[in-house]
């Protein structure tokens, strides 16, 4: 077959190989070329290479110790809410009514923390937490308990984790719901007649028939933990001490508290790839998992 | 292993009461333990309802339903010791083969030894034995219908075994191999067992009773062999036998069916039906053959042939009715005007839809 050689076609793909290149290549061009210098004021930057990126992962330096700190501290959050609202999700969305208008007025109130926006619930919980004026604070305060976010380590970390599940536990719970649904009602009537208890239903068809949308829950949950910056820098601004800075609170310090574009930029360097590498392997688990289910549906 | 009543048994899922709103309307009929029962109807006749109804999945609006005597209405199905196979295969994912059938047991507290024993048998009438330790999941869909079957079979206490149109997701090639297998097990095991389907070849190899449903009635109940010469209702007749019974309206007294002008005689005396009542004749194409045109007999316009390589159906019209007749061996189909010539000692007269004996 004789192909049409025409070199204007050219012009057609301009168009997004610009918007590509000023959207994205450029700016992360910019920031590798910031993470391999120096800056100093009046605009003079100083060649280091790899330097910030050997100190970032250097724990003696004052950005490594900054950094894997503020690492291990968000690693630990997102464990501690994945650890809370997925199975917290799972209960709630097998609690939820089945039919009805319950089901609606359900899915409207549990919709409802996920269309806040994150600084608006940051603030809802700043003021929430106080204990002059906020519910919560001065409920506490009256029943004797000393809660004070500002200052204490734990309250501040109890604050900002109750804030994350009620945010998010939502989406765990609409994404379990939406799998629960999903099973035939056969299911359960043979599990009537096989005498199941209401636990042998759950482990035997529930969990198994759930586990994707599972996956995807803890993917999106894990992320976004990960990433987390809004909520509590409303709250807390990282306090009291660093107790509450994460990696992203510790890069804008970094970047726009201390200005040093450098280091900052090899900071969101490699944050980008453990993001990039944990995605990754989510994806490569999903898609496994679904590959296996072709195959098994092939053999049938 | 238990007798089945039912007694006056009827639902509704509307809760209303009135007549049309009862997706069964009220039954009752004994099962005896040990007999290998079919409920035969169309979709929406009601026959899935009823086997709902006896697994305990729904609760009736009203009457009862006994095992042995014992009122097990108010019972939930765990209690009634039911089991049920139904149209797609229940396999439960995380479990080997082997952990599927010993679910049941599991779940009722069954020693262990005892439970491998029960297992092991099962598997074998199954034919699962060299799948037992493989996942469920992997295995064919007719494979997966035996698992949900077995699961039914493993208890040995079970007053009945229920199944719900279990054939449908299966090849044709397999759907003869495992009816037969249930035929088999039937005999082996000496379970009470109610089948569901609305296709009559599965219906008629598999019971010794079947259970004609239309509209939420029980159109007519017997073996096959009297549903096929006897048809309580019309419908009956119709919905059995392929081609279905030929029904004609008609006008009939004493011994003779008069339709349009031209009379058929009657075996046996039909006198004084009120007027006002819908009168027919039916007769099965088996029992109607093809004939030249000859006078004294009813004449029909041949529309087509169905040759079903074994016997030959001619698809005629006698004025505006369709009808269906046996086309005899080697018989050369005349143009396309034949006379039908009626086994008498076949025809039946309905008033109503519904048979009419007739005096002797």
């Amino acid at each position: 077959m004789e192909k049409t050689v025409n070199q204007k076609a050219w012009f057609l793909v301009l168009p997004v190989f610009l918007v590509v290149a000023f959207s994205a290549v450029l700016p992360l061009m910019t920031v590798v070329n910031y993470s391999m210098q120096d800056t100093f004021g009046n605009n003079q930057f100083f060649w280091n290479g790899v330097g910030w990126f050997k100190e970032l992962l250097d724990p003696s330096t004052d950005l490594g110790g900054r950094f894997l700190t503020s690492l291990w501290r968000n690693l630990f959050f997102s464990a501690v809410i994945l650890a809370i609202e997925v199975p917290l999700g799972i209960v709630v969305a097998l609690s939820m009514p089945r039919q009805g208008w319950s089901v609606a007025a359900c899915l409207v109130i549990l919709a409802l923390p996920l269309l806040i926006p994150w600084n608006v619930v940051g603030t809802i919980w700043q003021i929430f937490g106080r204990p002059d004026i906020g519910l919560l604070g001065y409920v506490l305060h009256k029943i004797g308990l000393h809660y004070n976010y500002v200052s204490n380590d734990l309250d501040a970390w109890a604050t900002v984790i109750v804030m994350d599940v009620w945010h998010w536990t939502s989406l765990v719970a609409l994404l379990c719901y939406a799998g629960l649904k999903s099973i035939p009602d056969a299911y359960y009537q043979a599990a009537q007649i096989d005498g199941a208890s209401r636990w042998a239903v759950f482990t035997a068809i529930q969990l198994p028939k759930m586990n994707r949308v599972l996956l995807i829950a803890v993917l999106l949950r894990f992320m976004d933990s990960f990433m987390i910056y809004t909520e509590p820098f409303v709250v807390t601004g990282g306090g009291p001490g660093n107790s509450t800075t994460f990696v992203s609170i510790e890069l804008v310090k970094i970047a726009l508290g201390q200005f040093d574009l450098g280091k900052a930029a090899a900071l969101s360097l490699v944050y980008n790839l453990i993001i990039i590498i944990v995605c990754w392997v989510f994806y490569t688990v999903m898609t496994n998992a679904g590959a296996e289910r072709q195959v098994k549906k092939g053999v049938a | 292993m238990a007798r089945i009543d039912l007694v006056d048994l009827a639902h509704s899922y509307s809760g209303g009461e009135a007549p049309e709103s009862f997706a069964l309307k009220p039954i009752s009929m004994t099962w005896r333990q040990g007999g290998a029962y079919a409920l035969l109807g169309p979709s929406g006749c009601g026959k899935t309802t009823l086997l709902n109804l006896i697994s305990g999945i729904v609760t009736p609006s009203r009457g009862k339903i006994l095992f042995d005597g014992v009122d097990i209405t108010p019972l939930s199905t765990q209690k009634r010791n039911i089991a049920q196979v139904f149209q797609f295969p229940v396999i439960y994912d995380t479990m080997t083969v082997r952990e599927n059938l010993a679910f049941p047991l599991k779940n009722r507290g069954v020693p262990r030894p005892e439970i491998d024993t029960r297992v092991a048998d099962i598997a074998d009438l199954l034919d699962l034995t060299p799948y037992l330790w493989r996942k469920a999941t992997r295995l064919t869909a007719d494979a997966k219908q035996k698992i949900s079957l077995g699961r039914g079979l493993v208890r040995s206490d079970v007053a009945a075994v229920l199944f719900d149109e279990p054939l449908t997701v299966i090849d044709p090639e397999l759907k003869w191999q495992l009816r037969s297998k249930l035929k088999a097990l039937h005999r082996a095991l000496d379970l009470t067992m109610i089948y569901v389907t609305h296709d009559q070849t599965e219906a008629l190899t598999f019971a010794d009773t079947v259970v004609v449903m239309h509209d939420g009635r029980v159109g007519q109940r017997g073996t096959p062999a009297q549903l096929f010469d006897k048809p309580a209702h019309t419908f009956v007749g119709y919905f059995i036998g392929s081609p279905g019974m030929n029904i004609m309206s008609a006008e009939v007294s004493g011994r003779e069916a008069r339709i349009d002008g031209h009379i058929i005689a009657l075996n046996r005396d039909y006198d004084g039906f009120r007027p006002g009542i819908k009168i027919e004749i039916g007769v099965r194409p088996e029992f109607v053959d093809i004939a030249p045109p000859a006078p004294g007999l009813l004449s029909a316009n041949i529309e087509r042939i169905d040759d079903l390589g074994r016997i030959r159906f001619a698809r005629v019209r006698v004025g505006h009715a369709k009808f269906a007749a046996r086309v005899p061996p080697g018989f050369s189909i005349p143009d396309n005007v034949a006379g039908l010539v009626f086994d008498t000692s076949h025809v039946h007269v309905y008033a109503d839809s519904l048979l009419v004996e007739g005096s002797a």
